[in-house]
């Protein structure tokens, strides 16, 4: 069992863990992700990791509450234990491979939407912890579900809010913040890193695809084992068949397919399903359902 | 009693167990285990043993079943196997003990198989375990992997007094036996963890979720924790796909995938969080026994399930008891057809499986007649389901992660007989080192590397 030390409700079904996972806490690095059991029954949820303590030998877990696997972590407090809790999975990301004063040239914005934050934010302070200071766009539907903006802050060089209603920060889509930082307000990047609803990573590349600029997206496909057993997570990237859980989760989201990757997020979706999920996701949803005409 | 026959096996009904997940065979009695063994002649020079990749002293165990003397008979299968429930059903005795059987050459051989079996359950309904009367050596080894190489070698090691520890990367241990093998062929709680628990009965102590290569490596279990020396395996788990267009399209799975999650995920129920595609008609795509077992849970699902294999009945690899209970219970079998193409509606979902008939021609390096396309043969088979059966090769997650550790070109883990590689004290076993093969060849390999570890830590 694996001891949840701090359990917390960020904004409206999104929830934070903090798991005594000694293994995983002392190799894992930003960009990798663990899998979860909630009870000997459940099913094997994959999360990107959101943060990690060495010392305490914890890893921290951002959860949207969108199917019953995720709601009944919703339940879980302080003290209780995940049954299962394995990791680090993947590749970390690239920078930590990178020869740090190279690194130090390069100016790095990243791209982040909705839940998606949560795994932007170990990357960032990585690099802010290697001398490394990146810019950040952090975008949700409205002020209220915004996360990780004051933790992003103490961590990045700068960090741009914007939310698609106008509520908070600035006005709209990420890539329209993204656009304007590039085209309007002077900004120079090398690197993009996006993570946030494939819907999201796809017109994020879209723009940066226009404006020459190199990115990197993480995806987060349908996983059993993690371990590139399955292949249910497989995913056609420049031409080639990878696995997002062994080869990824992290690729150049220029030559992702994302369109392919989409339909197969809706494996196991039923008609009846798809009709719900729309009605439950409500403003959060993405073009999961297959229906909305989102992910065409 | 007819001497030169097998006394018959109960087994399901055929149209009552095509739609339900319970074993398919249900095992000799005493009365009929008795009879059965008053068949074997106990052959001074026992071909059998030879054919045993375990070397079971069958002769010794069967004499014991003749008398009545179930625990005894136990106690001589537990010397040299510490699956006996598992492999009872599991193994291809036809090619192994029983192939090599006197018996054989003249009418049936001994059923070596089912007597295993039910000394081995007879022995678990009666709470008999293994005995244990080692010295403890204080010395640790780490297995890693709980599959039948992993817990073969663990028990043979905790036999001979050694702190063993498996580290297995799923949340629970048995490796293929719990997520390849399905419940109507290997029942996992009645027989799996029961097996397992006598191994964890010896001192095994099996650590979950660890991934190495990962969660940690080789070079810090020996380093930071102690362990003496290290028995990799890993199985392989890879799955191969085709290469042909379509298969990315929503309902083309692996044959892992399919059976993970109705094997392990336990999705054939229907109360399961995990969910599993249930198909109306589904193609497997392979003729071994992972294809057969593929085909038989889709079956079980609910569908109309056709075996895609590409040569001809002669040559399917599966044993021939999977392949006569995938008939009676009616799976379709298309020999001689080769997909070309996976088809898919506009939303990406599988429609169709297109293939090719083929005709055999000259035999190929495996000496089996190599499959030729016939021109022009081109034809569709509607489906909306496809799982690729086509074999698996070992994760390197292990090889790439560990210094010194040398891998084939099959990405095979390079070892010697007694299981050695050419790292120090790192010995390896079973389809990490063959490639896939079967339950009781990597439980020949965990007992050869146990006895390389003894021998090495001895000399240490």
């Amino acid at each position: 069992m694996y001891k949840i030390v701090r359990a917390q409700e960020l904004t409206t079904n999104i929830y934070l863990f903090e798991v005594e996972a000694k293994r995983a806490a002392k190799t894992c690095l930003p960009g990798q992700f663990v899998i979860v059991r909630t009870d000997e029954d459940a099913e094997r949820i994959p999360l990107t990791i959101s943060d990690y303590d060495r010392e305490k030998g914890t890893i921290t877990i951002v959860v949207q509450t969108i199917g019953a696997g995720t709601m009944a972590m919703a339940n879980l407090k302080a003290g209780d234990a995940f049954h299962d809790f394995v990791g680090p999975l993947g590749q970390p990301s690239e920078f930590c491979s990178e020869d740090i004063e190279q690194l130090k040239q390069k100016k790095i914005i990243f791209v982040a939407g909705g839940l998606g934050t949560a795994p932007v934010y170990p990357q960032v302070k990585w690099l802010h912890e290697n001398g490394v200071d990146a810019d950040v766009i952090i975008g949700a539907k409205t002020k209220d579900l915004l996360i990780y903006e004051e933790d992003m802050k103490k961590v990045a060089a700068n960090v741009y809010a914007t939310t698609d209603d106008g509520s908070y920060g600035r006005s709209g889509m990420v890539t329209t913040t993204l656009k304007d930082l590039v085209e309007k307000e002077g900004k120079q990047y090398d690197v993009c890193v996006a993570i946030g609803p494939m819907i999201m990573m796809k017109f994020v590349c879209l723009t940066t695809k226009e404006l020459n600029l190199k990115t990197i997206v993480s995806m987060n496909p349908i996983m059993v084992d993690g371990t590139g057993m399955c292949g249910a997570c497989r995913l056609t990237v420049g031409g080639e068949v990878k696995f997002a859980c062994v080869d990824g989760p992290e690729f150049d989201g220029h030559l992702v397919d994302f369109d392919q990757a989409m339909k197969r997020q809706q494996m196991y979706k039923t008609a009846e399903g798809r009709a719900l999920l729309k009605q439950q996701e409500g403003d959060t949803h993405h073009g999961g359902c297959g229906h909305c005409g989102g992910d065409k | 009693m007819d001497v030169l026959k097998k006394v018959p096996v109960r087994e399901q009904d055929p149209q009552v167990r095509a739609t339900n997940f319970d074993e398919v065979c249900l095992g000799y009695n005493k009365e009929e285990a008795m009879e059965e063994a008053s068949r074997c002649i106990n052959c001074k020079n026992a071909q059998c043993v030879k054919g045993c990749p375990v070397s079971i002293n069958i002769p010794g165990f069967i004499e014991q079943v003749k008398e009545g003397n179930i625990e005894a008979a136990y106690q001589v299968i537990s010397e040299s196997s510490a699956l006996p429930a598992v492999c009872g059903r599991v193994c291809p005795q036809e090619s192994q003990c029983e192939g090599k059987c006197i018996r054989g050459i003249k009418g049936e051989p001994v059923s070596i198989g089912k007597l295993e079996r039910f000394v081995a359950d007879w022995a678990s309904e009666n709470g008999i375990k293994p005995a244990v009367n080692a010295e403890k050596k204080n010395k640790k080894v780490a297995v890693i992997g709980s599959g039948p190489a992993g817990l073969t070698c663990a028990g043979d090691l905790a036999k001979m007094g050694y702190d063993v520890t498996i580290f297995e990367a799923l949340h629970e241990a048995g490796g293929v036996l719990v997520y390849g093998i399905p419940e109507f062929r290997l029942p996992k709680t009645d027989v799996v963890a029961k097996e397992i628990e006598n191994v964890k009965s010896l001192g095994v102590k099996i650590e979950t979720n660890v991934v190495i290569g990962k969660s940690t490596t080789i070079d810090e279990l020996m380093e930071e924790e102690g362990f003496e020396a290290v028995f990799i395996g890993s199985g392989a788990g890879l799955p191969k796909f085709m290469g042909i267009p379509g298969e990315q399209a929503n309902g083309v799975f692996s044959a892992n995938e399919y059976l993970t999650r109705s094997n392990l995920m336990k999705a054939f129920k229907e109360d399961s969080a995990t969910p599993i595609m249930h198909g109306q008609k589904v193609a497997v795509v392979g003729g071994g026994n992972v294809a057969m077992d593929a085909a038989r849970t889709a079956l079980r699902l609910g569908a109309e399930v056709h075996i895609v294999y590409r040569r001809s009945e002669e040559e399917l690899p599966a044993r021939v008891e999977e392949v006569h209970h995938a008939k009676e219970e009616g799976i379709i079998f298309d020999l001689l057809t080769n997909p070309v193409e996976i088809l898919a509606d506009e939303d990406g979902w599988v429609s169709g499986i297109k293939c090719v008939k083929m005709e055999l021609g000259e035999p190929d390096a495996s000496g089996r007649r190599r499959p030729v396309v016939i021109e022009g043969s081109e034809f569709v088979i509607d489906v909306d389901t496809v799982i690729m059966s086509l074999g698996t090769s070992p994760n390197p997650l292990i090889s790439s992660t560990t210094k010194g550790l040398d891998i084939n070109k099959y990405k095979c883990i390079v070892a010697e007989e007694n299981g050695q590689t050419t790292k120090e004290g790192v010995f390896a076993g079973g389809d990490a080192v063959t490639g896939a093969a079967t339950v009781i060849l990597a439980m020949g390999a965990g007992k050869e590397a146990a006895k390389g570890i003894d021998e090495y830590l001895s000399n240490k």
